[in-house]
């Protein structure tokens, strides 16, 4: 037997054959309970029916028979539904674990496309196994429970100032480009199918616009795929904000187009009425939504101004409000994701200056988990939903369809941008415009669109569908797996990961300030000038209305220097209160001069503090004492109605005191030098 | 536009003034108006007082300075090819510009830019932004809403984070290098401008 290694080496897959084999273990096992259940669910029949005759024969007559009390049964219908969906999110959660686990593969293929390998491997079990595979993305769950957290977490940290710098370019690329890749992919799919001279086959059937309507389908960027991929390649915030804000804003055309064709398919014509109502519904959908996204947004931040005394139950206001404005977009057919993002971006800075530090942690890995659990469960889903089908394969229709997607992503994208640029500050580059275009992913979003057609209208569903995931398939295997190594070879300029800096901060403002003086005196009303106007409205009624307290009176430049300050304090206690202080110190004000050491926790007061005089010492240990008791306070709370109010937030104002001591202290030692006894 | 000097030729100096900011005719006329609309007294230069016609200045926390920024040291007024000169840094920056060895450094590239903004903090032109200059502009942007131990604290911090070589100032180099992070063709440019 190999000696047992620490638990991960990165050397080999051979040094952790024993974790594999154990992971491969814990799958067979919960594949195999996932096949049992279902069969079980297969014949439930049987059981209700003796069920049935039971319950008659008691009341035909009293004359019942008396059997065993029954110490332990098995009744699994009882719990079958959250038993079953448990088992999914247990699968799609270990599957996560394991690709970590496994390093070398981790980093050559992206995580999505792995978990639609793992998906088609749980499908074909299935299926081995005799039994039917459940229907999994079924568009109700899709649209109203795995999609919804995954936009949330985007919206809400929407990073917002690269968001409204680019957002003509943004709605360029998602409204004008969306729509051209939606009439070119269609069009010419009709006129291909029409061309097939001599031999009839079914693609003669098809219509213009079931074809407009497959390629409304499938021309929408997805934002769950581009979440996925552009997560791991960590390219630059421009290119990133570009190609992610264009895949939510497109839901909006998607929705229109996906809705104009729909009813119209059935009657075989679209008149110049119709073209013109789908314009003023286009306006309706999008407008409508962030409407009702920002009107959520308000109520949840002016419900967060009253939240002081019930601290636990403050993240669950940000949820539940978002969820309702997704849910009271899609009750109007307006645009749900956009409704979703307004909500978020709206809420942010009100409920974060409201909200407690944990109740922000919190909210922050709610959203992180469930929009991770949801994303792992759309791509595993997709495997399965292929192996399922039904499939019907035309060679002709599904490598027309993936050309054509691919041609026109790059003759839009080229288009629109030689258009944009025109008016961009700062153009985008032939490299910029390449992986734009590349970046330019499929998903789950057009399966499920697809899957909701009904058949009697569109006979053709099943090609759809296999075009679908053919074209899904392609775009996240093929563009997902080679776009890193092709970010590498292009040298795209990659994501800077730096902190920001007070500085930054303080010229920032100092910039916006004198552009907006700029623009002023040149009489011109552009950007900047609109800007201020807007922050100026935003200090003086809105802050008032949804921040409590003192907060709304804050400047932005202190709100920021304290979040530096409270982090840096934090890190200091949580090294163990380690501490090195220079001996001669120039100004002792800010924590950045007091460099935590990495020492283990064991005595790191007196090892540090050897060399300094004995004063300061004392000083130094009763800050540290009551800094470290403070954490102690904090883990003894475990009651989850009364949670103890959060040390670190009363205890800013405490570290201010105690700085200003310690500054005080270090003036009476420079003056003093004589007076110093060292030890 | 209804005004009466509707031909370019009539601002004296303006196809030098193109030639060295690179600013269209259209644009030229179009400041010289502007230039006219502040000049009440019609004197062909500018006063500080004329700028208090532009309302939304006095709303702004560094008006002063940018109202200063204009005049160069010592001077009392400005004239129209110092004014265009000063507004040519907010141009927004041509990539492609190629330019001869010979030529100066064209006005709105990005050095340039930093180089107004470094000298709007550094009212000594000493060539360093000392703590008490810092603290000026900060007192200035965030106004009596704050204490000034809490003034004191984030200059400090500010000095501390950007100054590499410890002589307790801000040079143009640290300057600089503070913000390679933004932007500055992007965040320093007028669209208008262009």
């Amino acid at each position: 037997m190999a000696s047992r290694t620490g638990t991960h080496s990165p050397a080999g897959i051979c040094k952790s054959l024993p974790e594999r084999g154990l992971l491969l273990l814990m799958v067979l096992v919960f594949l195999e309970g996932s096949v049992l259940p279902l069969g079980a669910a297969s014949s439930p029949d049987v059981t209700h029916q003796a069920n049935s005759d039971n319950h008659i024969v008691k009341e035909a007559g009293h004359n019942f028979t008396k059997k065993p009390f029954p110490v332990l049964s098995l009744d699994y219908h009882h719990i079958q539904a959250p038993f079953e969906i448990s088992l999914w999110v247990l699968l799609a959660s270990l599957m996560k674990l394991g690709f970590h686990l496994i390093p070398r593969l981790s980093g050559i293929v992206p995580e999505s496309c792995l978990l639609i390998v793992v998906g088609l491997l749980v499908g074909g079990l299935i299926k081995l196994a005799g039994e039917q595979v459940p229907p999994v993305l079924d568009s109700r769950l899709f649209f109203l429970c795995l999609l919804p957290p995954i936009i949330l977490d985007a919206g809400y940290f929407l990073p917002i100032r690269p968001f409204m710098e680019n957002l003509g370019t943004i709605l360029m690329f998602a409204v004008v480009g969306t729509l051209w890749n939606a009439f070119f992919v269609g069009g010419l799919l009709y006129a291909v199918c029409q061309i097939q001279p001599g031999n009839p086959s079914i693609l003669h059937q098809l219509e213009l616009l079931p074809c407009l309507l497959f390629g409304s389908i499938i021309s929408a960027v997805d934002p769950v795929a581009v979440l996925a991929v552009f997560e791991e390649i960590h390219i630059n915030e421009l290119l990133h904000i570009l190609v992610f804000g264009e895949s939510l804003l497109n839901d909006a055309v998607t929705v229109v187009l996906y809705h104009l064709f729909e009813e119209y398919a059935g009657v075989g014509s679209v008149t110049v009425m119709d073209v013109f109502l789908g314009i003023i519904s286009f306006l309706v959908v999008a407008v409508g939504g962030v409407l009702v996204g920002a009107i959520y947004g308000i109520l949840a931040a002016f419900t967060s101004r009253f939240t002081s005394h019930t601290r636990v139950i403050e993240p669950l206001f940000v949820f539940v409000y978002s969820y309702m404005a997704y849910l009271s977009a899609e009750m109007f057919h307006l645009s749900g994701i956009m409704s979703l993002i307004a909500c978020g971006a709206v809420m942010r800075p009100y409920v974060e200056a409201n909200i407690s530090h944990k109740s922000h942690t919190t909210i922050k890995y709610f959203l992180k988990m469930w929009s991770s659990v949801s994303e792992t469960l759309i791509f595993i889903f997709l495997g399965v939903a292929t192996v399922e089908g039904p499939h019907n394969w035309n060679w002709t229709f599904v490598t027309v369809t993936v050309i054509l997607c691919l041609v026109a992503r790059v003759i839009g994208v080229v288009g629109l941008t030689y258009v944009i640029n025109k008016f961009r500050i700062v153009k985008l580059t032939t490299k910029d415009q390449f992986i734009v275009a590349y970046g330019g992913l499929r998903g789950a979003i057009a399966f499920s669109l697809g899957f909701l057609l009904n058949k009697d209208h569109f006979p053709l569903r099943d090609m759809f569908l296999t075009a679908i995931i053919t074209v899904i398939f392609f775009t996240v295997f093929v563009q997902g797996m080679t776009i890193k190594p092709l970010v590498e070879l292009l040298a795209v300029k990659k994501k800077q990961e730096a902190k920001r800096s007070i500085n930054e901060e303080i010229h920032t403002q100092f910039l916006d300030h004198l552009l907006t003086g700029i623009e002023d005196i040149c009489g011109h009303y552009g950007h900047h000038h609109w800007k201020d106007k807007l922050n100026r409205f935003n200090k003086k009624y809105v802050k008032k209305c949804l921040i409590a307290g003192e907060r709304s009176k804050e400047p932005q430049l202190i709100a920021f220097y304290h979040k530096m300050e409270m982090k840096q304090a934090i890190e200091l206690v949580e090294s163990g209160g380690g501490v090195k202080l220079p001996s001669a110190m120039p100004s002792a004000v800010s924590m950045q001069n007091i460099q935590p050491k990495k020492l283990p926790p064991a005595k790191p007061a007196e090892r540090a503090l050897s060399n300094l005089p004995k004063g300061r010492e004392e000083e130094i240990r009763k800050i540290l004492r009551s800094n470290l008791q403070r954490t102690r306070q904090r883990l003894r709370s475990y009651n989850r109605h009364t949670l103890l109010a959060d040390p670190y937030e009363d205890g800013l104002g405490d570290l201010l005191i105690k700085k200003q001591k310690m500054i005080e202290l270090e003036r009476k030692n420079e003056s003093e030098p004589a007076a110093l006894s060292t030890e | 536009m209804g005004s009466s000097n509707s031909s370019v030729n009539n601002i004296p100096n303006a196809q030098e003034l193109m030639q060295e900011t690179g600013f269209s005719a259209a644009h030229i006329l179009r400041l010289h108006e502007r230039f006219e609309f502040l000049d009440k007294h019609k004197c062909g230069q500018l006063r500080p007082q004329d700028f208090g016609a532009v309302q939304e200045l006095a709303l702004n926390p560094i008006g002063d300075s940018i109202i200063s920024a204009f005049f160069s040291p010592g001077q009392e007024t400005v004239d129209f090819a110092s004014f265009v000169r000063i507004l040519a840094h907010f141009r927004p920056t041509d990539r492609n510009q190629s330019r001869d060895g010979a030529q100066q450094e064209p006005a709105n590239s990005s050095i340039r830019k930093l180089k107004f903004a470094f000298q709007m903090y550094d009212q000594d032109r000493d060539g360093k932004i000392s703590r008490a200059e810092l603290l000026q502009v900060l007192r200035a942007m965030l106004g009596i809403q704050v204490t000034e131990e809490q003034l004191q604290s984030i200059a400090e911090r500010a000095i501390q984070e950007a100054d590499l070589d410890r002589d307790d100032a801000i040079s143009f180099d640290e300057f600089r290098k503070s913000l390679e992070k933004v932007d500055i063709d992007h965040k320093m440019s007028i669209r208008f401008l262009r």
